[in-house]
């Protein structure tokens, strides 16, 4: 049996809740959206979970100036070994900026997107972030240009923004209640003051509401992120997730909080709780009823280089780039060349996709009666490109899937150490395996394109079937080859005890 | 009289163009004021701007050496809560130091 991946989003939406169909939002999740938008996001990894295996991004970190302050951001950090927003390892002006993207673009020719995120908010740095998009919309027109703001100087903002061609903005809310918003920000800088606690966070909440309503009305794709804060926001999401997409934002990015007490951040060092990945799921879920929700952001650095979870910066820092001779003109002819081979190899697999999804409604169609089969996640490596092609020891993250009679959708990702990489089990300390056990809790199957002998029978002992026959091939067949493996073999007769287990 | 920028401060340019006397310039280590053109921006704001927009605590002094934004101002982070992040960075430090040498 073949089965497809699930249109997610384009069906069953107006059901509501959190039935099979609507809460995906896999790699048909931009076939709701009319096609100059579908045309937009097809090659942005930040706005289509499909994308996001073979395009890459970058950002560069050219606007230091912040104009608020947020209780999960410290703005004395500054490491190369971090990987999280609102950290840098050195700030750019807008001409190293300009090179530095087109020595990326050059060498990168999967790289589609250039953001400028920070470290603090682009639009508080309006002339370093308009120069360097000024240059680059002139110098390397075949980038996209995007941009991640709180949206506090946004409605100033839109005017510049639209002449430069930026098609994309992103918009951090967090919350749309100012009682809420004094628990996460402290203060703004508003008219030349610095307005603590819930004055400042209703204004915050006021501007990025004119903000986002102007964007939409300028046809500018909005893509809201919220930082999910157990016991601050988290009640709270849903509501925002209907507020934003009421004025128009097309994509919702819930984000797990990252507080550690090392961070120095007022959370971390509270002891602010982050979710769980079943309790960022469980949120995913609940908003998707009202929203198309994005599940494969990976909270990436506001320097990072290369497809979202890898970052090749280290590649591209100023004195590497002084010694580098870039003909433009020519990173074009082959950058188009990759481009379409890309784009081809796409096409052909939603051609697959569609064709194995008619073939499963035609067997539906004649077996009515036919056992409905509980859904299972499943958890895979890959370096990229769509297919399991990551050895298990060498995976810093996990993505995981559901497979179901429905079909494949993607779930989340989750991170862990490299299994390869970790120092053995002493003392107090978790193991890298025993970590990356604990995150792919849930999880009845592993594939990697191989696993070694020592992590097998934890693996097994753990409930967690570790499987390697799948090496190489495209992630979503794979895992509808196993599921199908396990309903031939009995293993999905419907019984509630698992079903709570996986649920 | 005249504001100062001292060394905790982070490079942010964040209070750069907001001088209304350009006072404000970069330099290394870190940005500063010229004292002959800072006027604490009396005459032109309720509050100095470079210290209103300033995201560190301690980083701008006044012309008797107080610091503008006490600990705590505007992290809500105690002193007690700074002496636990300087333990947690110091620990973070000695187990990359340990994970090198073993």
């Amino acid at each position: 049996m073949d089965l497809p991946v699930i249109n997610s989003s384009s069906e069953g939406a107006a059901g509501g809740g959190c039935d099979s169909h609507s809460c995906g939002s896999t790699d048909d999740q931009l076939d709701h959206l009319p096609e100059h938008i579908r045309a937009k996001v097809h090659n942005h990894p930040c706005y289509s979970e499909q994308a996001h295996h073979y395009f890459a991004r970058m950002h560069v970190a050219v606007a230091p100036a912040c104009n608020i302050q947020c209780h999960y951001c410290n703005r004395k950090y500054d490491c190369s070994n971090e990987s999280r927003p609102g950290v840098v390892s050195e700030v750019l002006t807008p001409e190293q900026a300009v090179k530095k993207v087109m020595a990326v673009a050059a060498n990168i020719p999967q790289m589609t997107v250039l953001g400028i995120a920070g470290p603090g908010d682009p639009l508080a740095n309006p002339e370093r972030t308009f120069a360097t998009f000024r240059e680059l919309s002139e110098k390397a027109p075949d980038i996209k240009l995007c941009v991640s703001t709180n949206g506090l100087a946004l409605p100033d903002s839109v005017e510049e923004l639209s002449k430069h061609n930026i098609d994309h903005v992103t918009i951090t809310i967090n919350c749309v209640d100012p009682d809420v918003g004094a628990k996460i920000y402290p203060w703004i800088f508003w008219n030349n003051k610095r307005i603590m606690g819930r004055e400042g966070a209703a204004i915050l909440i006021e501007q990025q509401q004119k903000g986002l309503e102007m964007l939409t009305a300028r046809g500018i794709l909005v893509k809201v992120n919220s930082v999910m804060i157990p016991g601050v926001n988290d009640e709270h999401l849903a509501e925002v997730s209907r507020v934003v997409k009421s004025k128009g934002a097309f994509l919702h990015n819930v984000m797990p909080l990252i507080a550690e007490p090392e961070h120095g951040t007022f959370y971390g060092l509270m002891g602010q709780a982050s979710p769980t990945a079943e309790e960022l799921q469980k949120l995913q879920d609940a908003c998707s009823g009202d929203m198309n929700m994005m599940r494969h952001c990976r909270q990436c650095r506001a320097d990072a280089v290369g497809l979202l979870g890898e970052d090749r910066g280290q590649e591209f820092t100023m004195d590497k780039i002084e010694d580098m001779e870039i003909d433009y003109p020519a990173a074009m002819v082959k950058r188009a060349e990759v481009h379409a081979q890309i784009a081809k190899e796409l096409e052909e697999k939603d051609n697959k996709a569609r064709a194995s999804k008619a073939e499963l409604v035609s067997i539906q169609s004649l077996k009515p009666d036919a056992p409905v089969t509980r859904p299972v996640l499943m958890a895979v490596s890959t370096k990229g490109g769509g297919v399991i092609n990551e050895h298990f020891g060498h995976a810093h993250e996990f993505l995981v899937y559901e497979a179901s009679g429905n079909g494949v959708r993607f779930i989340g990702h989750r991170k862990t150490t490299a299994f390869c990489e970790g120092g053995s089990s002493c003392g107090d300390g978790e193991s890298a395996l025993d970590e990356t056990l604990r995150v792919l809790k849930g999880c009845e199957v592993v594939l990697s394109a191989k696993i070694g002998f020592e992590p097998w029978a934890p693996l097994e002992a753990a409930g967690i079937q570790p499987n390697g026959e799948h090496a190489m091939e495209p992630i979503e067949e794979a895992i509808a080859a196993v599921y199908a493996e396990m309903i031939a073999a009995g293993k999905l007769d419907a019984q509630p005890e698992q079903q709570q287990k996986v649920a | 009289m005249s504001l100062e920028i001292i060394e905790s401060c982070v490079n942010c340019y964040a209070c750069e163009p907001l001088c209304p006397n350009e006072a404000i310039y970069q330099a290394s280590p870190h940005f500063l004021i010229d004292p002959d053109k800072c006027t604490e921006c009396i005459g032109d704001y309720d509050a100095a701007q470079c210290s209103s927009i300033c995201p560190i605590e301690g980083a701008i002094l006044d012309e008797l050496g107080v610091e503008l934004n006490p600990p705590g101002s505007l992290t809500g982070i105690s002193m007690e809560m700074l002496t636990k992040y300087q333990a947690a960075v110091e620990a973070t430090y000695q187990a990359a130091l340990a994970a090198k040498s073993g």
